[in-house]
C-alpha cells in the first residue's frame, strides 16, 4: 500500500514530522514501511512560464526561438524544436541550470548560433504520462491548459511542482493480512494519528442529490440470493453524467498512490477505494437489463468477459453481479466489459458491496485475477463501510460535476452482525506481557483506536475484526507502549531434561566418523526429476519410480520427491568432475521419501547415508569406509554380499551389507560404466547408500571393557591354492568356524595369480593369530588347531596347502 | 719384564689415539686370550717371589689403563658415530607435510548443530517432523483456514489437495503439543519448502528452526529474555535485540525480531546495510485458537514460539552472499568450513 501523506494530512496533521521519523514511527507501532520517496526530488530549477512570443531560428526550418516570462524583470530566450507552442501559452520550462527526471541536467548553450537559456519541456520530460495529463501533446511541448489546468490561478516563475502539485512523500506500507483497514489512506491515517498522538478527524460525507422527486427506486432494485456470499449490497445512481478528465489534485493524489487516472467516473470509484479501503464499482446504468441487479452464484459453465477484454467460463463457485439476463459483473474482482463506463455514458450504478472474503480468494484464484479489489476482499472487510464509501463517492460526483446524484441508496444488508464486545483485561494483559501498564493507559489507546470502552467491557470497532481475544488487545497495547519496553526476564518452569535422544546422537556420531574419513558433507535438494531414476539405470519396472509428486513444481528438475538419494550425489560429483576437482569425496545425510500404499497417507521419510567419491580410492577404500562406521556403531555382525543385480552399479563390484538378522543396511560398490557415463565422470565413481535407521537399530552403544590378554598369542601362516571365483570371505568363515575361540584373528596378506598357478586359479596367503585366555599356548595345542583348520577347508572347499 | 710391560701400554696408547682404530682388534690383541698382555702375565711365574707382586701390580696397571682407554674410545667414536648419522639425516622442513584428509560437515549444519547445542544447553530437547505434509498441521492448526489470505505469503508446493510440502517448521509444533502436554521446550530444525525460483537469496527449499514453550504463566519478557540469550551466545555478548511487531496467524502478539549488527555493532556497515539491524526470527506468544486446537486450556498456558532461518544465519556467519553456494556443494566451497 502506497500512502500519499498529502492526502493523509486530510485526516490528520502531519506537519512537522520529518519522513524518516515518521516510517520509524509507523513501523514501531505495526505498520510496517517498506520505504519512502519525496516526488518532485528529482525535478528542480522548472517553472511555470509564458511564451511572450516565437519566431523562426535564422539557420533553421523546425527550431524555434521563444521569448518565455519565467516571472523575472526579462524574458529568457529558450529555443525548441516543438510545434505546438503559441504565443500565450503556460508552460514548464527548465532554467539553466536544472535538473530532469532521469538525471537530466539542462545548462545554457547555444543551438546553431542562438542562445537559449533553457529548455521548454514535454510531459515525458517532467516524468508524467498522458494518463496523468490527458489531453496533453505527447510529442510537443506541455501546454498546461490543454490538460484541464486552471493556468488563471499559476503566475510565472512559479515551482512547476507546485503548479502540478507533484510535491508530496509516498510511503510504502506492507501490511499484514489481519489489518485490511490499513489498506486505506483513513486506517493509516488513523494509525498514525495514534502513532503521533495527534488529532484523528474524519470527516462524514455529504451528499448533495437532485431535488427533483427523482428516487433511486425509479431506476435499480437490488436482490441478494445469498447474504453469507454477500452480506451487504449498497448502492446509488448518478444521472447526468458527463464523462471528463478528472481535476489535477485528484489525478496526482492517484498517480502519487500508484494508480492510474482514467476518466472522472472510474477515477471516483479508485479514489474511493484507496480512501475508504472499500473496493467499488461503477455501472454504465443502459447496460442493465430489467433495472434489476442479481447478487447469485455462476451457473457451471456461465461465460463472462471482464473489463480488462478477457473471456472467462465460470462455475458455482464464483459469485457474480448479474442484471435479470446476464452476468454484469465478478463480485469483488471485476466488472464486465459489457458495462464498463464510456464516454457518453449518461446514467451511472455505483456499487460498494461487502463480499465473503473467502469466496472472492477462490473466484480470483480459479480465474487468475488478482485485482486491487479481490486483494482487499480477501482479506476480510467491514460491511458497515459500504454507506460511508458509496455516500463519498456521491460527495465527489458533485464536487467534480461528473453528474447529478439521485436521492435514496439501496442498502441490502442481510448480513449484519452484533459488534463484538468483549472483557478489557488489565492484570491479565500485564502478567502476560511482563509489562505494568496502568489501566488508564491500556483505555486511552483502545479509545484512540476506536474501541468503545465502557468500565471494563470493550467494544471492539466494526474494521477490527483481528481483535478478538486478550491476545489481540495486549498486542494493541504493546504497540502503541512500545515492543521494546518490554524487559528480558527468565521464565521458570519445573525442570525438563531436555538434551538429544540416543538416536540424535548417533547421527552426530555418524557425522563425526564420516567426516574423520576425510568426506565433506553435502546438501542436496529433496525433489528431483523423474528422468534421474533413467540416468541410475533404474529399470522400468523398480517400486522406487513409485515418487511422491509435487502437482505444482517449478520444473520438471524438482518435480518429484526422491526415492533414492544416489542421483543427487551423482550430480554433485558430476558438477565437482566439471570443475576439475583432482579428487571428491563426499557423504550426505539425505532423506528419501517412499510412499505408501494408502496415498492419504504421508509417505515413509527415511534417512539414507550417501558415500560418493572419485580419484579417492577403490572398491575396498569404501568398503574400509563402511568397516569403519560399522565399527562406529558397535556393530560386528554384518556381512558383506556380492550383489550383482543392482543396475545402478557395476555387476562385478557391488555389495550389499546384511546384518545376522536378514535385514540389509545397504548397498556400495563402484557405479555401472554406463552410469559413470550418463553423468560424464572420466574416473570410476564408488558409492554407498546406507538406511540410517536400519544401522540405528543394530548398533550396540553401550560398550563393555575386555580385559588384555595376559597370554601370548602364537602365529600360524598358512598359503592356499583356490579356484579364482572362491570368495576368501568362505575361507575365513571356515578358519574361523575350525579354529574356534582360540582362532584371535585371521589376516589376508597375499593373494597371487600367476601363470605357474594355472588358469582360473589363486594363492591366498593367512597370518593365524591363535591365543588362549587362560594359559600359554603350547606348540602342540597350536598344531592342532592348525590341523583343524586344514581339515576342515579341505572338506568344505576342497583346498590344501600350497605345494 | 718391565720393560716390555712399558712397551705394550706405550703401543697400546699409541694404536688406540690413532684416527678410526678398530678398538675390538686391539682389545683383543692386547687384552685377549693369546694377547700380549696375557702372554707377559704368563710368563709370571718364572719371576722370583720378590719380583712378582712388582711385576704384577705393574701388569693389573697397564690393564686398566689400556681398559680405560678402550672405553674411552668407544665413547667417543659412538658419539661421533652419532653426530653424523644426525647431520647426514637433516630434512628440509619447508617440503610439504602429508596431511590426512580433514572432512567436515556442509557449514549449514555445523550451524544447525551450534543453535541446536544453544537450546540443549537452555534445557530444550529437539524433535523432528515429516516434510510432506498435511495441510492441517502446516496450516489448518495453525490458525491459518483454508482460503486465508495468509496463505499468499508461502507459496506452497502441494502434493494433493491435503497433503504438501511444509512451507514452515512450525507445523512441528501442533504436532509436539499432540503427543506432549506442558512443560514443554522444544525445537525443532529442517527442511522447509516454498515455490521460489532460486537466485542469490531464494531457493525452493531451505531450513528453518522452530523453537516452542508452552507453560504456566510464561510471558513477552520470557520469550525476550530467551532469544537474548540466544543472541548473545551466537553473535556476542555486546549483541542487543529488538522487536518490531509484526503478524503470524500462529502467534499473537507476533513480533519480528532484530539483533544488532555483530559486524559494526550498530553502526551500519555493508552486512547491514547501513540499518545497524539484522533481521534473523519471526516470534511470538502462541496464539490461544493454537493451543485450544491441541486440547491445551489457554486460560491455564501460555507459550512462546519462534523461528529463524538457518540459511539466513549461515550466511551472516560466514558473510556468505549467494545463496547458491550452499546446495552448489563445489568442493572448493565445502573444505572451507
Amino acid at each position: 500500500m502506497n500512502l500519499s501523506l498529502e492526502w493523509a494530512n486530510d485526516f490528520v496533521d502531519l506537519n512537522g514530522i520529518a519522513p524518516k521519523e515518521y516510517c520509524d514511527r509507523l513501523t514501531a507501532t505495526g505498520s510496517k514501511v517498506e520505504g519512502w520517496e519525496t516526488l518532485g526530488d528529482d525535478i528542480e530549477n522548472v517553472v511555470v512560464a509564458r511564451v511572450i512570443s516565437l519566431e523562426r531560428h535564422p539557420d533553421s526550418d523546425h527550431l524555434w526561438v521563444c521569448q518565455v516570462d519565467v516571472g523575472e524583470a526579462e524574458p529568457v530566450q529558450i529555443v525548441t524544436g516543438a510545434q505546438n507552442l503559441y504565443a500565450g501559452a503556460v508552460v514548464p520550462a527548465a532554467k539553466a541550470p536544472s535538473r530532469l527526471p532521469g538525471g537530466v541536467n539542462i545548462k545554457a548553450g547555444k543551438l546553431r548560433g542562438v542562445e537559449s537559456n533553457g529548455m521548454l519541456c514535454s510531459i515525458a520530460e517532467l516524468g508524467l504520462t498522458t494518463h496523468d495529463m490527458p489531453g496533453a501533446a505527447e510529442d510537443g511541448i506541455f501546454i498546461l491548459s490543454d490538460s484541464a489546468i486552471d493556468t488563471d490561478k499559476l503566475t510565472c516563475g512559479m515551482d512547476i511542482r507546485d503548479a502540478l502539485r507533484m510535491r508530496d512523500t509516498v510511503v510504502e506500507f506492507e501490511i499484514t493480512s489481519n489489518r485490511p483497514d490499513c489498506l486505506s489512506v483513513i486506517g493509516l491515517a488513523r494509525e498514525s494519528a495514534v502513532s503521533f498522538d495527534r488529532e484523528f478527524n474524519l470527516p462524514t460525507p455529504v451528499v448533495t442529490y437532485t431535488k427533483d422527486g427523482d428516487d433511486i427506486s425509479n431506476y435499480l432494485s437490488v436482490e441478494v440470493t445469498d447474504s453469507k456470499l454477500c452480506p451487504r449490497y449498497t448502492a446509488r445512481v448518478v444521472k447526468n453524467v458527463k464523462i471528463a478528465p478528472s481535476p489535477l489534485w485528484l489525478r496526482m493524489r492517484l498517480r502519487a498512490s500508484g494508480v492510474r487516472p482514467i476518466n472522472n467516473i472510474v477515477d471516483i470509484t479508485n479514489y474511493v477505494m484507496l480512501e475508504y479501503g472499500q473496493p467499488m464499482h461503477a455501472f454504465d446504468y443502459s447496460c442493465l437489463d430489467g433495472k434489476k441487479i442479481i447478487v447469485r452464484t455462476a451457473a457451471d459453465g456461465e461465460s463472462f468477459k471482464s473489463l480488462d477484454d478477457t473471456d472467462h467460463v465460470l462455475t458455482s463457485k464464483n459469485l457474480v453481479i448479474a442484471d435479470e439476463k446476464k452476468a454484469v459483473a465478478l463480485a469483488g474482482v471485476m466488472g464486465g466489459a459489457n458495462s464498463e463506463i464510456k464516454d457518453d455514458t449518461a446514467t451511472v450504478v455505483f456499487e460498494s458491496a461487502n463480499f465473503l472474503g473467502s469466496s472472492v480468494r477462490v473466484t480470483a484464484k480459479s480465474q487468475g485475477m488478482r485485482t486491487e479489489s479481490s486483494s482487499r476482499f480477501e482479506k476480510g472487510l467491514d460491511p458497515e463501510n459500504t454507506l460511508p464509501a458509496v455516500d463519498r463517492a456521491c460527495e465527489l460526483v458533485t464536487l467534480l460535476g461528473a453528474g447529478e446524484v439521485v436521492d435514496g441508496t439501496i442498502d441490502v444488508y442481510g448480513g449484519r452482525e452484533e459488534p463484538y464486545k468483549m472483557k478489557l483485561e488489565v492484570d491479565r494483559i500485564n502478567s502476560f506481557l511482563g509489562l505494568n501498564v496502568s489501566a488508564d493507559y491500556m483505555k486511552r489507546v483502545l479509545e484512540r483506536l476506536e474501541f468503545k470502552v465502557d468500565g471494563d467491557t470493550l467494544t471492539v470497532p466494526s474494521f477490527r475484526a483481528d481483535c478478538r481475544c486478550m491476545n489481540d488487545i495486549a498486542e494493541e497495547i504493546l504497540r502503541i507502549y512500545g515492543y521494546n519496553t518490554i524487559e528480558a526476564t527468565n521464565f521458570v518452569t519445573p525442570i525438563v531434561a531436555g538434551g538429544r535422544t540416543p538416536e540424535q546422537k548417533f547421527e552426530l556420531k555418524c557425522a563425526d566418523t564420516l567426516c574423520a574419513m576425510g568426506l565433506y558433507e553435502c546438501e542436496t535438494f529433496s525433489f528431483i526429476s523423474p528422468r534421474y531414476y533413467d540416468k541410475i539405470n533404474m529399470p522400468a519396472d523398480d517400486p522406487r519410480r513409485n515418487s511422491i509428486v509435487i502437482s505444482n513444481p517449478l520444473g520438471e528438475d524438482t518435480s518429484v520427491m526422491r526415492t533414492t538419494a544416489i542421483p543427487s550425489m551423482l550430480e554433485v560429483l558430476a558438477r565437482n568432475n566439471n570443475y576439475h576437482a583432482d579428487k571428491t569425496a563426499l557423504y550426505e545425510m539425505a532423506r528419501v521419501y517412499i510412499p505408501r500404499e494408502d496415498k492419504t497417507l504421508l509417505p515413509d521419510e527415511r534417512r539414507r547415508i550417501v558415500i560418493g567419491f572419485f580419484r579417492d580410492g577403490d572398491f575396498y577404500t569404501l568398503k574400509g569406509m563402511c568397516d569403519a562406521l560399522l565399527k562406529a556403531a558397535g556393530i560386528d555382525d554384518a556381512a558383506y554380499v556380492a550383489e550383482s543385480n543392482d543396475a545402478a552399479f557395476h555387476p562385478g563390484r557391488c555389495a550389499k551389507i546384511v546384518f545376522a538378522d536378514g535385514e540389509v543396511l545397504g548397498v556400495f560398490g563402484e557405479i555401472h560404466p554406463s552410469v559413470q557415463e550418463n553423468y560424464a565422470i572420466d574416473a570410476p565413481v564408488y558409492i554407498a547408500d546406507l538406511d540410517f535407521a536400519t544401522l540405528f537399530a543394530h548398533s550396540k552403544r553401550d560398550r563393555m571393557f575386555s580385559p588384555l590378554p595376559k597370554f601370548p598369542a602364537v602365529t600360524r601362516d598358512f598359503a592356499f591354492v583356490c579356484d579364482d571365483e572362491l570368495e576368501v570371505g568362505k575361507i575365513e568363515a571356515v578358519m574361523k568356524l575350525a579354529g574356534g575361540k582360540t582362532v584371535e584373528s585371521v589376516k589376508l596378506f597375499d593373494v597371487y595369480r600367476g601363470k605357474q598357478l594355472g588358469e582360473g586359479k589363486k594363492s591366498v596367503a593367512y597370518s593365524v593369530s591363535l591365543r588362549a585366555a587362560d594359559h600359554t599356548l603350547t606348540d602342540e595345542e597350536a598344531d592342532k588347531t592348525a590341523k583343524k583348520i586344514l581339515t576342515l577347508l579341505e572338506r568344505e572347499l576342497g583346498i590344501t596347502l600350497r605345494a | 719384564m718391565k720393560e716390555k710391560l712399558e712397551q705394550i701400554r706405550a703401543a697400546a696408547a699409541e694404536q688406540l689415539n690413532a684416527v678410526g682404530a678398530d678398538l675390538e682388534a686391539i682389545r683383543i690383541r692386547f687384552l685377549g686370550k693369546k694377547g700380549e698382555l696375557t702372554a707377559v702375565l704368563r710368563g709370571m711365574g718364572q719371576l722370583s717371589s720378590e719380583e712378582r707382586p712388582v711385576i704384577g701390580q705393574l701388569a693389573n696397571e697397564v690393564r686398566e689403563y689400556i681398559e680405560r682407554l678402550i672405553a674411552e674410545k668407544t665413547e667417543s667414536q659412538k658419539r661421533e658415530a652419532l653426530e653424523n648419522k644426525l647431520k647426514s639425516e637433516r630434512l628440509d622442513v619447508t617440503m610439504p607435510g602429508r596431511a590426512p584428509e580433514l572432512g567436515c560437515r556442509h557449514p549449514l549444519e555445523q550451524v544447525r548443530r551450534e543453535l541446536e547445542d544453544l537450546f540443549v544447553g537452555m534445557g530444550f530437547s529437539i524433535v523432528d517432523g515429516p516434510e510432506v505434509e498435511y495441510d492441517y498441521y502446516n496450516f489448518q492448526a495453525l490458525n491459518i483456514p483454508e482460503n486465508h489470505p495468509a496463505r499468499d505469503t508461502q507459496d506452497t508446493f502441494y502434493i494433493t489437495d491435503n497433503i504438501l510440502l511444509r512451507s514452515q517448521t512450525s507445523s512441528v509444533q501442533v504436532r509436539v503439543m499432540e503427543q506432549q502436554k506442558p512443560p514443554i521446550r522444544v525445537i525443532s530444525p529442517g527442511r522447509v519448502y516454498r515455490s521460489d525460483a532460486v537466485d542469490a537469496s531464494h531457493s525452493p527449499m531451505f531450513h528453518q528452526l522452530e523453537g516452542l514453550v508452552v507453560e504456566r504463566g510464561i510471558t513477552m519478557g520470557d520469550l525476550k529474555g530467551t532469544l537474548e540469550t540466544f543472541a548473545k551466545a551466537m553473535f556476542g555478548e555486546s549483541t542487543q535485540i529488538r522487536f518490531r511487531p509484526h503478524h503470524f496467524p500462529f502467534t499473537e502478539p507476533s513480533a519480528e525480531v532484530d539483533v544488532s549488527c555483530f559486524a559494526c555493532g550498530g553502526k551500519g556497515c555493508k552486512l547491514c546495510k547501513g540499518e545497524g539491524w539484522l533481521e534473523i526470527l519471526g516470534a511470538g506468544m502462541v496464539h490461544p485458537n493454537v493451543l485450544r486446537g491441541c486440547d491445551i486450556d489457554p486460560d491455564e498456558y501460555s507459550g512462546f514460539a519462534f523461528g529463524m532461518g538457518i540459511e539466513r544465519v549461515t550466511m551472516i556467519k560466514y558473510g556468505i552472499d549467494d545463496m547458491r553456494y550452499l546446495y552448489e556443494n563445489d568442493i572448493r566451497f565445502l573444505s572451507q568450513f
